[in-house]
């Protein structure tokens, strides 16, 4: 059974929580019960009045083909983006847990790119890959491959994807490498010995008990990808060319600040709402599973 | 055909040298304990036998083919391990048949082998459970099913015991020597624990700062052991060493002023040689006269007690006795102790060897 100190008095625990409630409520909660009400209503071109009009902005959005056509687009870019770093992640992770000499020097640099800000890494990207200027992009071009990821949409569509999934590569690395330790040496030794090796061992031990991780990395990658990465697919190309690498998340800035249409994208904020409760509602599930031992 | 031989094996990580030279040969189908304190490089042996590790010198031969090189899975050894390692992903059926499927066998033939093995051992109505759903014994019972559904050419047993309660590692016990004596398959088995080392082994291997010290069955190495290191290690209460000079031309041993007699042997050493009397705390019998011994805590186990006792010089002794009626001696209270000259035993003091009557 677990044993619990229990503390007497209510004033200071609640006090201690204060701060982060009070936080929450600002940055949160207000916000919030404020897109709620703002997606309910529709503004005057002026911003001079309002009017209450139930759903109707939910019908509209999707109702809009362009608003599905982003549902789509954002849900390829997740997959890709979960996919690609997932991917990467666990590869490196796989290579770093073997014993190599400078094997800390190896696993520092591959958490390093978790410390570079989102824009700074999508500038990063933009560098290499510029058609004129860019080290990658130019060498494309001069041997023949059309690249200009400002002008080809599928091309822009990569570019993001890459920028936002080396971000993301790192944090799974870390969880992955963690995981990978985390199993018993005795049990992959007693692998080898009945004979399991290379590719087969690790479909037939390693990952399936590595599975929580990937389940748990899954989710936190949907989020990432869905929500926290505005500011490198902003930093690349602002959604363009055309609408060719506008996110859900992007589309819910560039309709209400640019274009100032409230009703529009507070219901589109709303729509993001209730997809992250739903993600986070999963995570905790996961989070909350007992690895398997 | 030897089971298994080691020539020559040598083992260093970076310039710490664990093993410095070990030669083995098992007889096949027998059963040889290694046995050490932590550190002494038992484990690293039993490891490199495994293919587990590469040695640094050496050869390993298992069942006449030289395996040094090989892989482990190519080396027709199963292993057993202290914490069990199963699978926990799998099934019990399916941690036993995994190394089969690598094989190659046949779904039949699997079934057919595990089915056997799992009868052997009583696993038949824990098949489908998953190991977090069994006990220590039953986890135990399940690694051992893995090894013997290989039929494989050596056992190798890194001390599976250590992590079960004091009753349950009896029953163990027995029933791994039951098993390897009805399978007869070669058997290297790792273990600090000196009873288990007692009554499992054909022979064993006391091992210490990574060389062989004594390779011979549980009773000579009990009754005759090769230095004071296996004399201290092999028996509980550890035998009593007492420093001692030999006299009256090998007949006899002096400690502090009191002479003990040897009997109608004798040793080959110059009076004054510097020497150990080695005594078990069983073989000290109390008597009306004879050395004194302050006592100085007597520990009572039931049947019997643990007198310890220690001379003003500093020199202890450890006495193992019946409890008497009258009930054991008291504190600081002086009992006085005879040795039976043909327990007592001697060890070069400068080189700790044991010494044979000539």
């Amino acid at each position: 059974m677990e044993r619990r100190t229990l503390f007497p008095g209510k004033l200071l625990p609640a006090l201690l929580i204060l701060p982060q409630l009070v936080l929450t409520l600002v940055f949160f909660l207000w916000p919030a019960v404020q897109a709620i009400k703002s997606s309910l209503e529709r503004e005057d071109a002026f911003g001079t009045s309002t009017e209450f009009v139930g759903l109707e902005n939910f019908a509209d959005l999707f109702g809009d083909p362009l608003y599905v056509a982003a549902i789509g687009r954002t849900a390829l870019f997740c997959g890709c983006v979960t996919l690609l770093s997932m991917g990467v992640a666990l590869g490196l992770a796989v290579l770093a847990d073997t014993e190599i000499r400078g094997r800390a020097f190896y696993r520092t640099m591959l958490i390093w790119p978790y410390a570079v800000a989102p824009a700074m890494a999508a500038v990063l990207w933009v560098l290499m890959f510029h058609p004129q200027i860019g080290l990658v992009g130019a060498w494309l071009n001069r041997i023949g491959i059309d690249w200009d990821y400002k002008l080809d949409g599928t091309q822009a569509m990569a570019l993001v994807i890459l920028a936002a999934a080396w971000k993301q590569i790192s944090y799974n690395f870390i969880f992955f490498l963690a995981g990978l330790q985390a199993i018993p040496k005795t049990i992959i030794e007693a692998a080898r010995i009945d004979g399991a090796r290379g590719f087969r061992r690790f479909r037939t031990i390693v990952l399936p008990l590595l599975m929580p991780t990937v389940y748990f990395l899954l989710v936190v990658d949907l989020v990432y990808a869905a929500f926290e990465t505005f500011a490198t697919v902003y930093a690349v190309n602002a959604g363009g060319p055309g609408q060719s690498t506008q996110t859900l998340v992007l589309k819910v800035y560039l309709d209400g600040i640019v274009n100032a249409n409230v009703g529009s994208s507070s219901a589109q904020s709303v729509v993001l709402m209730v997809g992250v409760i739903v993600l986070c509602a999963l995570q905790f599930r996961f989070l909350g599973r007992k690895a398997v031992t | 055909m030897a089971g298994l031989t080691l020539d020559g094996l040598r083992k260093s990580f970076g310039a710490n040298e664990i093993l410095k030279g070990v030669d083995l040969t098992l007889a096949d189908g027998e059963m040889l304990v290694i046995v050490g304190a932590s550190g002494c490089g038992k484990s690293t042996l039993l490891r490199l036998v495994a293919g587990l590790e590469t040695p640094t010198d050496g050869r390993i031969l298992i069942d006449g083919r030289d395996v040094t090189q090989l892989d482990p899975s190519a080396r027709d050894i199963a292993m057993v391990f202290q914490n069990y390692a199963l699978y926990p992903h799998m099934s019990v059926y399916e941690n036993m048949a995994y190394g089969l499927k690598i094989r190659g066998l046949r779904k039949a033939e699997i079934r057919a082998k595990v089915d056997a093995a799992s009868s052997l051992l009583g696993l038949e109505a824990l098949l489908d459970r998953k190991p977090r759903q069994l006990s220590g014994g039953q986890r135990q019972r399940v690694a051992m099913g893995r090894a013997i559904v290989r039929d494989p050419k050596l056992f190798l047993f890194d001390e599976p015991l250590s992590n079960l309660d004091a009753k349950l590692r009896v029953q163990m016990r027995g029933e791994i020597r039951r098993l390897q004596r009805r399978l007869k398959v070669t058997s290297l088995y790792v273990t600090h624990d000196q009873v288990e080392a007692m009554t499992l082994g054909d022979r064993l291997l006391v091992m210490h700062q990574g060389v062989p010290v004594q390779l011979a069955t549980p009773t000579e190495i009990f009754e005759r052991p090769a230095d004071t290191y296996v004399a201290g290690f092999i028996g509980s209460p550890a035998m009593n060493l007492l420093t001692g000079l030999m006299r009256r031309n090998g007949t006899a041993i002096t400690v502090e002023d009191t002479e003990f007699d040897l009997g109608p042997q004798r040793y080959a050493l110059p009076d004054g040689h510097p020497v150990f009397l080695g005594i078990r705390p069983e073989h000290v019998a109390l008597a009306a006269d004879g050395m004194a011994w302050p006592v100085e805590v007597v520990e009572l186990l039931g049947s019997e007690m643990l007198v310890h006792a220690t001379r003003p010089g500093g020199a202890t002794l450890t006495l193992r006795t019946p409890n008497p009626p009258s009930g054991g001696p008291g504190m600081g209270e002086a009992i006085r102790v005879a040795f039976p000259a043909d327990r007592i035993h001697v060890f070069d003091r400068a080189s700790g060897r044991r010494i044979e009557p000539a």
